[in-house]
């Protein structure tokens, strides 16, 4: 059976349709994905991602722990501020994506529901004398995201919220309880996530409803989670890239810092072209409303040069949008078709982003 | 709710409303919600010829693409011009505005048709 965040009552009470997502018994949509998507990119929407592994690297060795763990460059890292990026295996292939905040204490890294058992196991195997603690069922983790997040968090707080410059998290206190304040998301919006104890998080979730619905917050499921990340060019583990996926690979070739001190997978990415890596990660418009999704073959001059990785209708722009991994002899004008459900669709390759939020929304 | 007691339900969830030799045809609202936000549907030219069982066309939403299958067959005499513009009308309102299809010349064969009840029992209403 599938396990239920500290908020699952709240989702059924809302009227949630409940879908199993990482292991987890999540809220799918509240009302409807279209108006969730637009609630966060015009006033404010709140999910529940509870169901995200916390695992925190603690101990004096803890920092050549996480530089051995993750390509990016974890010695950047003061106190209270975060990173993006990826742990790879031997073979350069990805074994999480993770967003990794420095705390005093050590390294907390954020990863992904279905990847939690095995990273917690790849992390215990290359622990090189640092302490590792799994805190991902003591914690919850509610995001608050749109130009109306600021606000709506900042009055439940004494906190200057709007001081946590993005990528930054400050603990503080929220609707009374403790709480990691991150200004992070995934959705393209600005926005806070919190970190709050899994007891308090009802409590918490209710006091943000409270102010959020007064400001037009919507509650948000995981589908408008998707079509907002995709908008917004981020990447989804098990979809974009997986095992077997380089960074490069998948566009992800900025968080790989080949010249910080070694860590796992280096030896085969640096055996790897950045400019010219095994597979292009491309972004294509759909014309109209078709939609390509993942699996789905790409094709140039009759030819399959790829595969969609992600695709879905984008809301705010009102066509269909999707990525694809193709062949790196695929050139940037060629014109690409989409083999939808048997229909070659002519593509057209746009650069990623979708979406940027315009300056001033929030 | 509409009164629903004029409609025929197939178990792939379409819903059909004879009159005389000419019907129309939608899907259920067990049907939209499940699929959630309607993105596309693909609909007949006019004045193609369908039995009774085949796919007449598709229904994209956000979540899952389905085929549409005619529960009675007959000549295609119209197809909702507004679903092109506006497919969100399958969701708001599935036995109305969101109708897919009117044919004539409407056939004695059905696919197996099931009244409200029998529906409502088979999707646990």
């Amino acid at each position: 059976m599938a396990a239920r965040t500290p908020l699952y009552d709240r989702h059924v009470a809302a009227g949630a349709r409940m879908t199993e997502f990482g292991g987890y018994d999540m809220p799918l949509q509240y009302t409807s994905i279209g108006d969730e998507h637009r609630a966060v990119r015009r006033r404010a929407g709140l999910f529940d991602l509870s169901h995200m592994g916390e695992v925190r690297i603690t101990g004096e060795d803890a920092l050549p722990t996480v530089q051995r763990l993750v390509a990016n460059d974890a010695a950047r890292l003061v106190v209270g501020a975060a990173l993006y990026g990826v742990m790879c295996n031997e073979s350069g292939g990805i074994v999480d994506d993770v967003v990794v905040y420095r705390d005093p204490g050590g390294y907390m890294f954020v990863v992904n529901a279905a990847c939690r058992e095995k990273d917690v196991a790849w992390m215990r195997e290359h622990l090189d004398g640092a302490g590792l603690d799994d805190l991902s069922d003591s914690l919850a983790l509610l995001a608050v995201q749109g130009p109306e997040a600021m606000g709506i968090v900042q009055s439940l707080t004494s906190t200057p919220v709007e001081a946590i410059p993005p990528f930054h998290f400050v603990d503080g206190q929220v609707a009374g309880m403790r709480a990691a304040i991150s200004r992070t998301g995934y959705t393209g919006e600005d926005g806070f996530e919190l970190y709050v104890d899994s007891e308090n998080a009802p409590a918490v979730w209710d006091a943000l409803v409270e102010v959020g619905t007064a400001k037009g917050m919507l509650l948000c499921g995981l589908g408008a989670r998707d079509t907002l990340r995709l908008e917004a060019g981020l990447r989804l583990y098990g979809q974009d890239m997986d095992d077997a996926t380089d960074p490069y690979s998948c566009g992800l070739g900025w968080t790989v810092k080949l010249d910080k001190p070694d860590f796992i997978g280096r030896d085969a990415l640096a055996e790897l072209d950045p400019r010219n890596p095994p597979c292009s990660f491309i972004g294509l418009r759909m014309p109209g409303r078709v939609i390509a999704r993942h699996g789905h073959t790409v094709l140039a001059d009759a030819r399959v040069v790829g595969e969609v990785t992600s695709g879905t209708f984008s809301f705010t722009l009102g066509y269909g949008i999707a990525t694809a991994s193709v062949a790196p002899d695929v050139s940037r004008e060629a014109p690409l078709f989409v083999d939808v459900r048997g229909v070659a669709v002519a593509a057209e390759q746009t650069p990623l982003p979708f979406y940027r939020r315009p300056k001033g929304n929030g | 709710m509409p009164d629903l007691s004029t409609f025929k339900f197939a178990t792939t969830h379409e819903w059909v409303r004879v009159d005389g030799d000419s019907a129309t045809i939608g899907i259920t609202d067990h049907a939209q919600s499940q699929l959630g936000d309607v993105i596309f549907v693909e609909l007949p030219e006019v004045g193609a010829r369908l039995e009774a069982g085949a796919k007449f066309g598709a229904i994209e939403s956000v979540k899952a693409a389905s085929d549409l299958y005619a529960p009675v067959g007959g000549t295609v005499s119209e197809v909702n011009p507004t679903l092109s513009d506006s497919p969100e009308v399958v969701n708001n309102d599935p036995y109305g505005a969101g109708w897919m299809l009117r044919l004539r010349d409407v056939g004695e064969g059905s696919v197996e048709l099931l009244d409200e009840g029998a529906y409502a029992a088979l999707v646990g209403d």
